[in-house]
């Protein structure tokens, strides 16, 4: 009986299952946010009063836009930190790319032991906990933290610099955090290139430079652009660094979420800037995706 | 390629792994300091891990933070298989796209927006039919298994892709059911990759710190909520001592996991 079940329906499982999980689970939830954010906010338990209902005057929709228009009205409050999560997340990922392409590069051209060391080396801080090194980061960065100790003890300074709290510390949070993404899709880029290539340039008289610029640089090129956006996409989302590292001026959408929901108790407009975090990673995603398609064909 | 790596790019990567290892390995030395000064050195002690053992908010957040790991990995790496062997083993079914849709989409989405999200949509639930009431460790635990089996799915994903495939059909052909091919041939062949699965969602779980902000209730905070919260009062001893374990576990297992894995495609 059991047997004749699971062969007949046993496909279906195996797809229903999963669907029905994240329908449930990951579509709802963005559909619930959706109506919230064109909710009206009032002081209640919950507070906002649904657009979408199903009660006893059977369904009603109306939407409201007051969300919208006060992330609009206010602009400096909230599109300010939209431009800024923008041009942090870039800077971040022209950072990472410049540490990791030296990387990458040394990773894939040395010798097999040294090879797997370093590779180690490099996966092992995408395995611990990003707060745990942000952590660790404020020690070294803070006005009494090591580096300020070390260079008012060398006398190369007479005043603690100011290191929290700026563009550098959420750059440093960044690289500390992301480097990881960027060297893998570098590396796989960089091992495969075939030697003869490189050989047959420098027996044909090119410099290293000329090598790097017309062969080792267009061949990366995939996995420059897969890294960018392994690094770019969770970057311009970031909670932990801005908030953790980051001062006023550093302020990202993903800190807003956070402080309009738990400190301002506004959840309609809370739900409203994360629709607009989304806007802002769609474009990249998708490209990210024709790009993943482009590569396996 | 050629072997020899000009001095510059050299400089660079002993830079970029110097960024990589420096933070860590100072908070590590600091964990040792007697003071309760943060950056004065006043001499050796290990009293900081003496006290964790006496701090029951940690050790309470702790073994929250195990058991919510552990079930939700466990979830995640079952449907996370479901997903993969749907996308391998089927070439097309209804829903495909849309399952190649919701299974990818939590990889990208911002964390403060998919844990808002699941918050709002709990509170809806718990408004129009009682469940679940308020929120706590099954909130956290779905919430984490739901993005877990997205990363699960793509781990197992690529080693069923990889396999051979002569093996299966060779124990079908010798008149093996389909129930029985699968459990004796292909998830032996697999389970490195089930292994690695379960452990990046347990991580994923253990390490999260914005979903399972929006989605727990009072009184289950979990172990990064707790560091978060004192992370923000200040540096402290305290918070290097428990960093530095949780960090030294980890690349323990990390270690160890690769040290197997080059043992393997060594002998091959």
């Amino acid at each position: 009986m059991m047997r004749i079940f699971f062969q007949k329906y046993g496909f279906l499982l195996v797809i229903w299952l999963p669907v029905g999980w994240l329908s449930l689970f990951f579509m709802l939830p963005l559909i619930e946010m959706i109506n919230v954010s064109f909710s009206e906010a009032r002081r209640a338990v919950p507070p906002y009063n649904p657009a979408f209902q199903i009660g006893e005057k059977g369904i009603s929709f109306q939407p409201v836009f007051d969300n919208y228009l006060l992330i609009y009205d206010y602009w400096g409050d909230y599109l300010w930190p939209a431009v800024n999560s923008i041009r942090l997340a870039f800077f971040s990922t022209v950072w990472c790319l410049f540490f990791a392409y030296p990387m990458a590069w040394w990773i894939a051209r040395s010798k097999k032991p040294l090879q797997h060391i370093l590779l180690v080396l490099v996966l092992m801080p995408f395995w611990t906990s990003s707060l745990l090194r942000m952590y660790a980061l404020i020690g070294l960065l803070n006005p009494n933290g090591v580096i300020n100790d070390f260079l008012l003890w060398a006398g190369i300074i007479v005043t603690p610099i100011q290191m929290m709290q700026t563009d550098f510390s959420i750059y440093s949070g960044m690289l500390l955090t992301y480097l990881p993404l960027m060297i893998l899709p570098l590396y796989a880029s960089l091992v495969r290139l075939d030697n003869a290539l490189l050989e047959a340039a420098a027996d044909l008289g090119a410099k290293n430079w000329e090598i790097f610029r017309t062969i080792i640089l267009p061949l990366s090129l995939p996995g420059v652009i897969a890294g960018c956006l392994l690094v770019f996409i969770p970057a311009v989302g970031e909670f932990v660094i801005p908030a953790l590292l980051g001062g006023p001026e550093q302020l990202m959408l993903g800190k807003v979420i956070w402080t309009e929901f738990f400190r301002n108790r506004d959840w309609p407009v809370a739900a409203a800037i994360a629709i607009i975090l989304i806007a802002i990673i769609i474009l990249p995603v998708v490209y990210a995706r024709y790009q993943d398609k482009e590569g396996l064909s | 390629m050629r072997r020899n790596v000009p001095f510059l790019v050299k400089l660079l990567a002993i830079i970029g792994f110097g960024i990589l290892y420096v933070p860590v390995i100072m908070m590590m030395i600091y964990s040792f300091n007697k003071s309760k000064l943060v950056s004065v050195w006043a001499g050796f002690s290990t009293k900081w891990y003496k006290e964790l053992w006496t701090d029951d908010i940690l050790i309470t957040a702790l073994y929250k933070s195990v058991l919510i790991g552990i079930s939700s990995a466990t979830i995640s790496t079952i449907f996370g298989l479901l997903i993969a062997i749907a996308f391998v083993r089927f070439a097309s079914f209804r829903g495909r796209l849309f399952l190649s849709l919701v299974a990818s989409a939590p990889l990208v989405m911002p964390e403060a927006v998919t844990g808002l999200s699941m918050l709002l949509l709990f509170i809806a639930m718990e408004a129009s039919f009682g469940w679940p009431s308020g929120r706590g460790i099954d909130t956290i635990m779905i919430a984490h298994a739901t993005f877990g089996m997205c990363f699960a799915a793509v781990v197992i994903q690529t080693r069923l892709r990889d396999m051979d495939k002569s093996l299966e059909e060779a124990a079908r052909d010798l008149g093996g059911r389909q129930p029985f091919v699968f459990l004796s041939i292909t998830f032996p062949l697999i389970l490195p990759s089930i292994i690695a699965a379960w452990l990046l969602s347990f991580t994923l779980s253990f390490d999260d710190l914005v979903i399972a902000s929006f989605v727990s209730g009072p009184g289950s905070s979990t172990l990064p909520i707790v560091i978060f919260s004192k992370i923000r009062l200040g540096v402290s001893p305290e918070i290097n001592a428990v960093a530095t374990l949780m960090i030294l576990s980890i690349s323990a297992f990390v270690i160890l996991g690769s040290l197997l894995v080059l043992r393997r495609d060594g002998k091959k």
